[in-house]
């Protein structure tokens, strides 16, 4: 990687000059000029430089070089949420594509800056990256690399069981003060356990003072229980969980964290996925059409961005989906088409010719970049005129046929279809249960069923891997067909009993 | 950003960090074909996969287990045109919208797992799995021939070989470090040490120097089952011989009652009926090797298979007289394999054990069913001749 020549250095500047016209607020920006290969090669490790070793990332640029020399896709930008951010240009792209790329990660850049959901990302992944990666390769060195690639796989396959709002959350917690907590014992300590009785005078011979005593009793038995009861509420942190409770080595329990530290780090890219692609679209289709792009230049730039927004039927582009919703705010907050007066109106004429002048889109697109992500901003502003206008679809498999085929163009029905999709980032919904399940020292953990099944090969194998990293039996309760079932590694065979009921949280 | 569009060529530069764990992936790719080799062999759905240099491998089990929602997962939003119930094709259904970007692992349930591995690296799995020795090769390298190729240029040569573009590119550059060109008038004109001319480079090309001969009694006791192990046995045949030799050509000759050679489609394919001469199809590969592979320059391998039933035990004893006089010299190695079929006596494979109890040129093996061709493969390389 070379720092970039003095002609794109002229354009970073110009480029810059123009978002700053627009009043982006970014991060100090560093491009690297690298050719395809170091291109797929830092794309497949996520962005960075440096990665510890793991043959996934292999896969990964076995993958990615395949596509780019068979002309399938090309990986034509590449930004990381870092500060100084950094991108990487594609040696011998055209100059229009750079520009193109360039105001693209402007706009990136931006968005990290600004959005809630990464304010708590370390910006210093780079150094924390290669850090890690030299921990782990000090561990293969001393404990073989087969010994500590097995505990990565292990540790990947339950990557996915975080808690996005840990990061969010005040750790403390607010306390209650010490009156509130006696008064709340005492309080507890009487009602619990005693019958109901509808006359007065019959109270002694419902609840009789023993009877009272016995009630007690268990209610503080209970009580006591589960307050050992590890963890007290379910954890969705599920990671977090085995760093602190399972009996790993300290070597495995840096490794394990390693993984957590990077899931977490990755998490808000998949939360804000739309909001960030359209964001960086919108910016840099603006900065292209109304300044940087000469004559000469537009059937290029053309080109290029109708193959970055082109929606196939059975695909949805994140690009454009978030790109044309951040216009369409843009130009209903210009307009004023917002508020209750706009909502209750259903005069459809008195609609079509609605403009209040407001002219707050500016303002309103910037507030929304910085306050949303993915879930809010759909569910908010994916609207039945834009559903309409963009002419969504949802479509299913046709079981006879076997062909994809449209279902239908219901608005309620798409929206839900879509934030479905998005809920917990397509990922089923894990939490520890019991930490010391039947008294053995079991792991449980619940799924809480949102309407689909978990898919149960996979279930069966990340079990495996989980009982490798507890060391003792693990099991998950769910639903298969509709009925409570848990499924459970012994650490010989896979089961499946029936249960009474299903997991609630 | 991704962008589906053109790619310029590949170009060799070599990275260091990211090659690591390219080659340990591609060790576990080995490793899992290694493992379930004899599936792939038995299953023999390898050879529909097989591309000009490569196969490509299912591989499931090299992802990574997650907790993951199954169910109904071909379905999901799209945009377009069109009324419910028409086709939208076979666009790839996405399901979790934000699930490609970000961690590189994050994505790979979504692409097919499919590995492709080179027909030389199959071999190598091979050889390694069944412990084959590697093969001495006999004739020379003389048998390399050369073959000139017109890919480079020089600044002489006839006038016929002149290359307008090379030497109208050197004139444009002349022109304009020396100020002459004007880009209202673009008139180049080549001057004599402009001009570029075409010229060769010598490849040496390596001659093949060997060939398998395949024959197969297709007669009406062979049934499909019968033809499917022929099959799989002698692709796997083929691919280790092609990794040992540098070019290899086949043959293929079909017999029932008469024999003649054929090629390779119509060798899989024939199904005829009538009786077992298995002489004709030794005479004609005979002929076949004295007519174009003479065993002085030549690595002749045959590999014969049949259900073993001959039509007389005189035509056996002729089989037996040409393999002791002419075939076996001519062969590095002649390998007969027997297919068990339910119409078939198996005899013929008694025969010509108790003719040949242990000469080194023969190999004998039966194959009962799929399970088996693993190790009639391993019977029929072990030799390393």
């Amino acid at each position: 990687m070379a720092p970039i020549p003095e002609y794109l250095r002229d354009l970073q500047a110009e480029i810059q000059g123009y978002a700053d016209g627009f009043g982006l607020e970014y991060f100090p920006q560093v491009f690297e000029l690298v050719d395809y290969r170091q291109m797929c090669e830092i794309a497949s490790y996520g962005g960075f430089p440096v990665r510890y070793p793991h043959w996934r990332f292999g896969m990964e640029y076995d993958h990615m070089i395949k596509s780019h020399t068979y002309g399938l896709s090309k990986v034509y930008e590449l930004v990381i949420n870092t500060d100084p951010c950094y991108a990487y240009l594609l040696e011998g792209n055209s100059q229009v594509d750079q520009k193109l790329v360039m105001s693209h990660v402007y706009g990136h850049n931006d968005f990290f800056r600004n959005n809630y959901y990464f304010s708590r990302t370390n910006r210093r992944m780079i150094d924390v990256m290669a850090n890690n990666a030299v921990r782990v390769r000090r561990y293969m060195d001393r404990r073989g690399v087969t010994t500590v690639e097995n505990l990565i796989d292990t540790c990947l396959s339950i990557d996915n069981l975080i808690d996005p709002w840990t990061v969010f959350r005040d750790s403390t917690g607010p306390k209650k003060s010490d009156s509130e907590t006696e008064a709340e014992e005492n309080s507890e300590d009487d009602r619990v356990g005693r019958l109901q009785s509808v006359r007065g005078y019959l109270e002694d011979y419902v609840n009789p003072p023993e009877f009272i005593a016995r009630q007690r009793q268990k209610n503080k038995e209970r009580k006591e229980a589960s307050k050992r009861k590890i963890p007290q509420q379910p954890e969705r942190d599920v990671l977090g969980f085995l760093l602190q409770h399972a009996p790993l080595d300290a070597w495995e329990a840096d490794v394990l964290g390693i993984i957590r530290e990077e899931a977490y780090y990755f998490l808000p890219q998949i939360q804000t996925k739309i909001m960030n692609e359209g964001w960086a679209s919108y910016w840099h289709s603006k900065i292209m059409t109304e300044k940087a792009v000469t004559a000469a230049e537009i059937i290029d730039y053309a080109d290029v961005v109708s193959s970055v927004f082109s929606s196939a039927p059975g695909h949805l582009n994140p690009y454009k989906l978030g790109v044309e919703l951040f216009r369409d705010l843009e130009r209903r907050w210009n307009m004023g088409q917002f508020g209750a007066e706009w909502d209750r109106c259903d005069n459809l004429q008195m609609r079509s010719q609605w403009d209040k002048k407001v002219g707050l889109g500016r303002q309103k697109i910037l507030e929304v970049r910085r306050l949303y992500n993915d879930v809010t901003f759909i569910d908010e502003f994916f609207t039945l005129d834009f559903c309409r206008d963009q002419k969504y679809f949802t479509f299913a498999e046709n079981r006879r046929s076997g062909r994809l085929e449209i279902e239908t163009r219901e608005f309620e029905k798409i929206k839900t279809k879509l934030l479905t999709q998005l809920t917990n980032f397509g990922q089923p919904f894990i939490y520890v249960v019991d930490a010391n399940y039947l008294n053995r020292g079991e792991l449980l953990l619940g799924h809480r069923h949102e309407g689909v099944d978990l898919r149960l090969d996979y279930a069966r194998d990340t079990l495996r891997n989980l009982e490798r990293i507890w060391r003792r039996p693990t099991s998950i309760l769910t639903l298969i067909d509709e009925k409570p079932k848990r499924i459970r590694f012994d650490g010989s065979e896979v089961t499946i009993s029936d249960e009474t009921e299903a997991f609630r949280v | 950003m991704r962008c589906r569009g053109k790619a310029p060529p590949c170009r060799p530069i070599m990275i260091s960090r990211i090659d690591k764990d390219h080659s340990r992936f591609r060790e576990i790719v080995r490793g899992k074909i290694r493992k379930n080799l004899r599936k792939y062999i038995s299953r023999g759905d390898l050879m529909s996969r097989k591309g000009k240099e490569t196969v490509s491998i299912p591989m499931p089990s090299i992802d990574i287990p997650r907790f993951s929602l199954g169910g109904n997962q071909r379905s999901g939003v799209g945009q377009g045109d069109g009324e419910p119930g028409d086709p939208i094709g076979q666009g790839q259904p996405q399901d979790a919208a934000g699930s490609g970007q970000g961690q590189a692992g994050q994505g790979e349930g979504e692409k097919s797992l499919e590995v492709e591995v080179t027909l030389d690296e199959l071999a190598a799995i091979l050889g390694e799995e069944l412990g084959l020795p590697r093969i001495e090769p006999k004739g020379t390298d003389s048998l390399d021939t050369k073959k000139d190729r017109y890919i480079s240029l020089r600044s002489s040569g006839p006038e016929s070989l002149r290359s307008f573009k090379a030497t109208f590119k050197r004139a444009l550059r002349r022109q304009i470090a020396s100020g002459t060109y004007e880009s209202g008038r673009p008139i180049i004109v080549p001057v004599r040490e402009d001009k570029r001319y075409r010229s060769w480079r010598t490849d040496p090309k390596p001659q093949s120097n060997a060939v398998i001969i395949y024959m197969m009694d297709v007669s009406g006791s062979m049934g499909d089952e019968q033809k499917e192990i022929v099959r799989i046995e002698s692709f796997w045949i083929d691919t280790w011989l092609r990794s040992q030799y540098n070019g290899l050509e086949s043959r293929y000759i079909i017999h029932d009652a008469t024999a003649r050679v054929v090629e390779r489609d119509v060798f899989f394919r024939t199904r005829e009926s009538g009786g077992t001469m298995i002489s004709s199809a030794y005479k004609v590969c005979a002929e076949l090797i004295e007519r174009e592979f003479p065993s002085s320059g030549w690595n002749v391998y045959a590999f014969h298979f049949s259900d073993g039933d001959n039509w007389s035990v005189d035509d056996t004893a002729t089989c037996i007289k040409l393999l002791r006089d002419t075939l076996l010299p001519a062969c590095n190695q002649f390998g007969y394999g027997q297919v068990e079929s339910p119409y078939g006596s198996g005899q013929f494979i008694k025969d010509i054990r108790a003719a040949f109890p242990s000469h080194q040129k023969l190999v004998t093996s039966e194959v009962t069913g799929k399970d088996d061709i693993m190790d009639s493969i391993r019977e029929f390389l072990k030799g390393g001749r």
